[in-house]
């Protein structure tokens, strides 16, 4: 256990350090890089609660992390066209405020992953699996073939929304919002995981049928975290939209879920700071890789693969030793 | 709408039918005998239709594609099966996604290594192209029927050797018990390979029949791989019969869904807003068809309850 928290502790003084070298070195696209590695990350976390505590393998969770981005994109929308949202029955106007958003986001995908999780919940398995993918792929199919928000070409959102007291437009601040967002999530998780209802979720992964046997409905635990699961990643996805001042159908697409998935994989199913190092190490060989080849896919894939057949538990697995996992 | 219309678009969507049962086949047979889900299963159908597309751009026969298309696709599924996925047969389900998502990108980017990102197109040889006047006066594309008579021909034999084969009763075997029937002295890993090239061949051959209606192109298979994924789900995984009514139940609903909601929202309000209001639920039909099945019954129209 000692190795793992200095290993988590290392993890985020990486995600302090880096962007603050970079702030004083003037190199802001590494500010942006890891920006970019905070918010997936934070999508990571996401997913983990339901794939790590909850044993749910959700192959849709790009459906909540596009929510969270369009929540963003729609409400930055309206507010920098002065349309009203809707007129009848009461007056929505757009905003540009983060805080604002972020709520909407919240919300919004928790009610969607409420939604698709009382429904796929009801099955399990490999069906699971496929039917998470499919709601997925419903929300993409439906963003390409709605022309109110840009359909197949998405929207550009000009300027950054705005945090009161900051300027978001200044990379390293954007930066200090995503990294609280990022601590703030993972808090919740480690007091989620240590709580009645996290102890509740993991007896659930590992037997269901004791869970019950003590008058505990395993269902409900498990919607209740995919709950959780889904708002986290659909803030993670209105963040993402700010920061590229663009969404569109692709943070729908299966290949997201995919890569969120990736990130808690590749750092350790289950474990706190798995999906952040997971996303940090996928961002950074992202950028290194592709300098190296136009075809930096096959060492991914190549890199991926011998992580599941050889190295199971993660990288923090490989690196803390397997003991603290609890399965 | 006229009566032949629709009729030309139930031909359509049982021509999208019976390629998708080619592709979910293969899979809910991988499915139900060793327990392994494989998302890569849309790479081997992308493997078929390059195959298809570089034969036939070399020898310019057709027969000779599909030929090719069929033992690339097999020998690709060997090697997946050999290299990865018999270490997969004890993981969880996690494990087999990661792994095999890992192989679509290797095959993917080793596509596009080998060919380039440009599409590549497949003539239809002359004996099926063009359209032929069927009764009743429909003009109907002759490739597109050839598809048709094609898939369902392989859908009979597939039946007839899963019901009367010793192989096809091994693999039944195997699907209800695996330890059973290796103990009753059946190399099982064998027949595993064996039923990953059936396969895989079949998912090639898809490949190759619809790549020569649209482009040959790296990614073509994920989406054809997502909607075999509602078919099997559908029908029930593990079952060939529920694949097929599956695989024509989600073609047909996208086919007409596509054809007759704006039609019907037509009924209710302006044109344009019918258009647009139709067209994007079209689009998620089969999505609420199968969300709508599984409310009902869990584990598929045909799947065995878990």
């Amino acid at each position: 256990m000692r190795r793992e928290t200095l290993l988590n502790a290392a993890i985020l003084a990486g995600f302090l350090a880096l962007p603050l070298w970079a702030w004083m070195a003037d190199e802001p696209f590494i500010i942006t890089l890891t920006t970019r590695a905070a918010i997936l990350a934070l999508a990571g976390v996401g997913l983990n609660l339901a794939l790590g505590l909850g044993g749910l393998v959700s192959l849709g969770h790009a459906a909540f992390f596009g929510i969270g981005g369009y929540a963003m994109g729609v409400l930055a929308f309206h507010a920098q066209t002065y349309t009203p949202l809707t007129e009848a029955p009461f007056l929505i106007e757009g905003t540009k405020s983060m805080p604002v958003i972020w709520l909407v986001a919240l919300i919004t995908s928790a009610l969607a992953a409420l939604v698709i999780g009382a429904l796929s919940l009801r099955t399990s398995g490999v069906y699971f699996i496929m039917i998470t993918l499919a709601f997925g792929q419903m929300f993409y199919f439906f963003m390409i073939s709605w022309p109110a928000y840009g359909g197949e070409d998405g929207m550009s959102i000009y300027l950054r929304n705005g945090f009161p007291g900051l300027n978001t437009l200044d990379p390293i601040q954007f930066y200090a919002l995503c990294f609280v967002l990022l601590a703030g999530a993972l808090w919740l998780v480690s007091r989620i995981q240590h709580s009645a209802f996290g102890l509740a979720l993991a007896a659930a992964r590992q037997s269901p049928m004791r869970v019950t046997s003590v008058g505990i409905r395993p269902r409900s635990l498990h919607l209740l975290a995919f709950t959780l699961s889904g708002a986290i990643t659909g803030l993670a996805g209105a963040l993402f939209a700010d920061l590229n001042r663009f969404v569109s159908p692709t943070m729908f697409s299966w290949q997201t879920s995919g890569e969120i998935m990736v990130f808690v994989i590749l750092g350790g199913v289950g474990r706190l700071l798995g999906p952040v190092l997971g996303a940090a190490i996928f961002i950074a060989m992202e950028h290194w890789l592709d300098g190296v080849s136009d075809y930096w896919h096959i060492y991914l894939g190549a890199i991926l693969l011998g992580m599941v057949l050889f190295a199971r538990g993660g990288l923090i697995g490989l690196i803390a030793g397997r003991e603290v996992a609890h399965d | 709408m006229t009566l032949l219309l629709l009729i030309e678009q139930c031909l359509n969507g049982l021509q999208m039918g019976v390629a998708l049962f080619l592709m979910a086949a293969g899979l809910t047979l991988i499915f139900g005998v060793m327990g392994v889900i494989n998302l890569a299963h849309g790479s081997l159908f992308m493997v078929g239709a390059f195959a298809a597309a570089g034969v036939a751009a070399a020898t310019g026969s057709y027969t000779l594609a599909l030929i090719a298309a069929l033992a690339a696709s097999a020998v690709a599924g060997v090697l997946m099966e050999v290299l990865v996925i018999r270490r997969l047969y004890a993981r969880d389900h996690l494990d087999q996604v990661l792994a095999t998502f890992a192989l679509i990108l290797i095959f993917s980017e080793g596509t596009r290594f080998l060919f380039g990102s440009f599409p590549l197109y497949i003539d239809t040889p002359a004996l099926l192209s063009g359209p032929i006047t069927l009764p009743g006066g429909i003009d109907y594309p002759r490739y597109r029927l050839f598809i048709i008579a094609m898939g369902l021909a392989i859908a009979g034999g597939l039946f007839w050797f899963i019901a009367r084969t010793r192989i096809g009763i091994q693999i039944r075997a195997g699907e209800v018990d695996r330890e059973m029937i290796a103990a009753l002295g059946v190399d099982i890993s064998k027949l595993y390979t064996a039923v990953f090239a059936l396969g895989a061949a079949l998912a090639g051959l898809a490949g190759a029949l619809i790549g020569a209606i649209q482009s040959v192109e790296v990614g073509m298979g994920e989406p054809v791989l997502i909607l075999a994924f509602v078919v099997i789900v559908i029908g029930g995984i593990g079952s060939i019969k529920g694949a097929f009514i599956g695989a024509l139940l989600v073609g047909l609903t996208d086919t007409l869904g596509r054809v007759l909601l704006p039609q019907v929202f037509g009924l209710v309000m302006d044109a344009s807003s019918a258009t647009t209001v139709g067209a994007s639920l079209a689009s998620m039909a089969i999505y609420i068809l199968m969300a709508g099945i599984l409310v009902f019954r869990p584990s598929g129209l045909f799947g065995r309850a878990t």
